[in-house]
């Protein structure tokens, strides 16, 4: 016979999660988007470089779907090819930040002291400036290109992660299994390893994966302004700069690269709000 | 009130300084040299000798500090390295322009985003909430320059109602208002999703209190009960709020501009960037800064009148 196990708190989170359809169906949508940005060549029906100046401009129609660009290359091809750099610079940037601002922010809240006031106040000063702006301005001391653009939005979002670690920190240290781990011999980076951090890490990952919707139109936003990924590689953003050029000629160069940002950033907002919905029952609307 | 008005304005001053003094150092700590990092690795040995000159990295870095802090407080702010107009006069062109789009927007978003927020609050799990809520979450997720561009679409190519680009004459009423609208009400309607939905939440956390309650059971009007006793407790979070998405305008003005081609501030940052004109990046940076520095100041002391607790503390 089956035996009834007492519910456990994470049972009831995941219950909860599993019932409110919003972040179900934004979670739907995000997997879908991430497997078409991982097969996107496949999915592709045409060559994205794929000139044809005898195409140039085309609205939607057959064969091209979502009709072509000013050098005759297909529109859905270019857009489906652009979900990969546009998730993959999404996610890879958070990540980074994330890691580095949980570094930083458990050992600020940890050991306190000088080196604490030095990074609250840092971390005040960055947050005081658009993350935009923040992105730009390191743009402008690396130059463009694909790797510099993850180090700028990492380094736009690193503040807001140093602050809620190093909070999440300050609440756990006083906690009395840092007292007891202390008394049994734990130095103080075993506590912070083996401790405080399995102890943050979760709040913080789940702010995370928002904060990737954030991060996907701020790529767009910097790709759009020109300091993106260059062409040909296709990026939503850079789509919607090159398309704005024929906005009255083909609108559908804007429209269709502008909907998928739409769309994926709805989706990990739609996720987010279920999650919070979870965490915060008092937020439920 | 004088009194606490002064020290909260004097509280600033530290914070322009230390924003001032990362702006300065944002170029000068990074390893090699600042005048090969700005102007990159083919720049000819006179542009350099002359970038080093103009900023003086001549001098050893606490005296190029002085410099810099003196610079600014006598409004000098150098000259732009690529048309060589002085950057003070570059930046009081371009000011108004954004200054009209940042209170215009800021008005069309608190203007939406306050009503709409109380009536999905008060019709709540209804048909007009679902609405609400879906229109705040379409303005969450839809990139800002994006939203410019459709709008640019439908109302000045489709319909031909509103000019298509540029700031308009500042001097012409007319002129700098049919400009200003479609950028403003892009930005309005972004940061008005999020004031949607942060004072829908507060409402209904403020609905359930015991004092919401009372004045029910006193057979208070129900219009009193709710700009009285509910909306006046959950102004102080949406203030709050409205402060922090300052900060995502300002931002967005720098894409809003560019989409609008509207000379302001955003466009100068956004030009300076790509010419790698670091006196005008460094100047318009400091002049965003002090901007938020300022309004923050304009949300602390909202606080007050707002809050009569605040007032007497």
């Amino acid at each position: 016979m089956e035996m009834m196990e007492p519910e456990t708190e994470r049972g009831k989170k995941i219950r909860a999660f599993l019932r409110n359809k919003t972040s179900i169906v934004g979670l739907g949508l995000i997997v879908v988007i991430t497997l078409i940005a991982v097969f996107a060549s496949y999915i592709a029906p045409y060559d994205v470089r794929a000139q044809n100046l005898a195409e140039r401009l085309l609205k939607p129609g057959w064969p091209h779907l979502l009709g072509t660009d000013d050098f005759g290359r297909d529109n859905l091809s270019r857009a489906i090819l652009g979900t990969r750099i546009s998730l993959a610079v999404g996610v890879i940037s958070v990540l980074i930040s994330v890691f580095l601002g949980m570094m930083v922010g458990m050992i600020a809240g940890y050991f306190g002291g000088k080196f604490d006031v030095l990074v609250v106040g840092i971390v005040d000063i960055l947050m005081a400036f658009p993350t935009i702006l923040l992105s730009l301005t390191l743009l402008f001391i690396l130059g463009p290109g694909l790797s510099t653009l993850i180090i700028a939005i990492a380094f736009s979002f690193f503040p807001r992660f140093i602050r809620i670690a190093r909070a999440s920190t300050l609440s756990v240290k006083e906690e009395k299994y840092i007292e007891g781990a202390r008394l049994v011999g734990r130095g103080d980076w075993g506590i912070l390893i083996f401790h405080i951090l399995p102890n943050i890490s979760g709040p913080i990952i789940v702010i995370g994966t928002l904060w990737v919707a954030t991060a996907i139109r701020i790529e767009a936003s910097l790709s759009f302004l020109g300091f993106g990924v260059n062409p040909p590689t296709p990026t939503w953003g850079n789509m919607i700069r090159s398309g704005v050029t024929f906005l009255q000629i083909n609108p559908w160069l804007v429209v269709v690269p502008g909907l998928a940002i739409m769309v994926t950033v709805i989706a990990f907002n739609m996720l987010g709000d279920g999650i919070r919905d979870i965490s915060d029952p008092r937020l439920r609307g | 009130m004088k009194y606490h008005i002064l020290r909260r304005i004097l509280l600033a001053v530290p914070i322009a300084v230390a924003v001032m003094t990362f702006v300065f150092f944002i170029v000068r700590v990074l390893p090699g040299d600042p005048a090969v990092t700005i102007l990159g690795n083919d720049a000819s040995n006179e542009a350099l000798a002359e970038l080093r000159n103009q900023l003086g990295l001549n001098y050893p870095l606490w005296e190029q500090y002085l410099i810099f802090v003196r610079d600014i407080l006598r409004f000098d702010f150098g000259q732009s390295m690529i048309s060589r107009v002085p950057v003070a006069q570059m930046i009081k062109r371009a000011l108004p322009y954004t200054v009209d789009l940042v209170f215009a927007s800021m008005l069309i978003s608190v203007l939406i985003g306050i009503p709409l927020g109380i009536a999905t609050a008060m019709r709540r799990n209804q048909a007009f909430d679902y609405f609400g809520r879906l229109i705040a979450l379409l303005g969450l997720s839809i990139p800002d320059f994006f939203l410019g561009i459709l709008f640019m679409l439908l109302f000045s190519v489709t319909l031909q109602w509103l000019p298509l680009m540029g700031g308009g004459d500042l001097d012409y009423w007319g002129s700098r208002l049919t400009h200003l609208i479609l950028p403003a009400s892009t930005l309005g309607f972004m940061v008005a999703a999020f004031i949607t939905r942060m004072t829908r939440s507060t409402m209904l956390e403020v609905l359930r209190q015991q004092y919401i309650k009372t004045a029910h059971a006193k057979g208070q009007y129900e219009n009193v009960v709710i700009y009285k006793h509910a909306l006046r407790n959950a102004l102080i979070p949406i203030i709050t709020v409205v402060g922090i998405y300052l900060n995502v305008l300002l931002g967005g003005t720098v894409l809003i501009e560019t989409v609008f081609n509207r000379p302001g501030l955003g466009k100068l940052i956004v030009g300076a960037i790509m010419q790698r004109d670091y006196v005008v990046l460094q100047s318009v940076l400091m002049i965003f800064s002090i901007f938020i520095v300022f309004v923050n100041l304009i949300i602390d002391l909202l606080y007050r009148i707002v809050d009569p607790r605040i007032r007497t503390r």
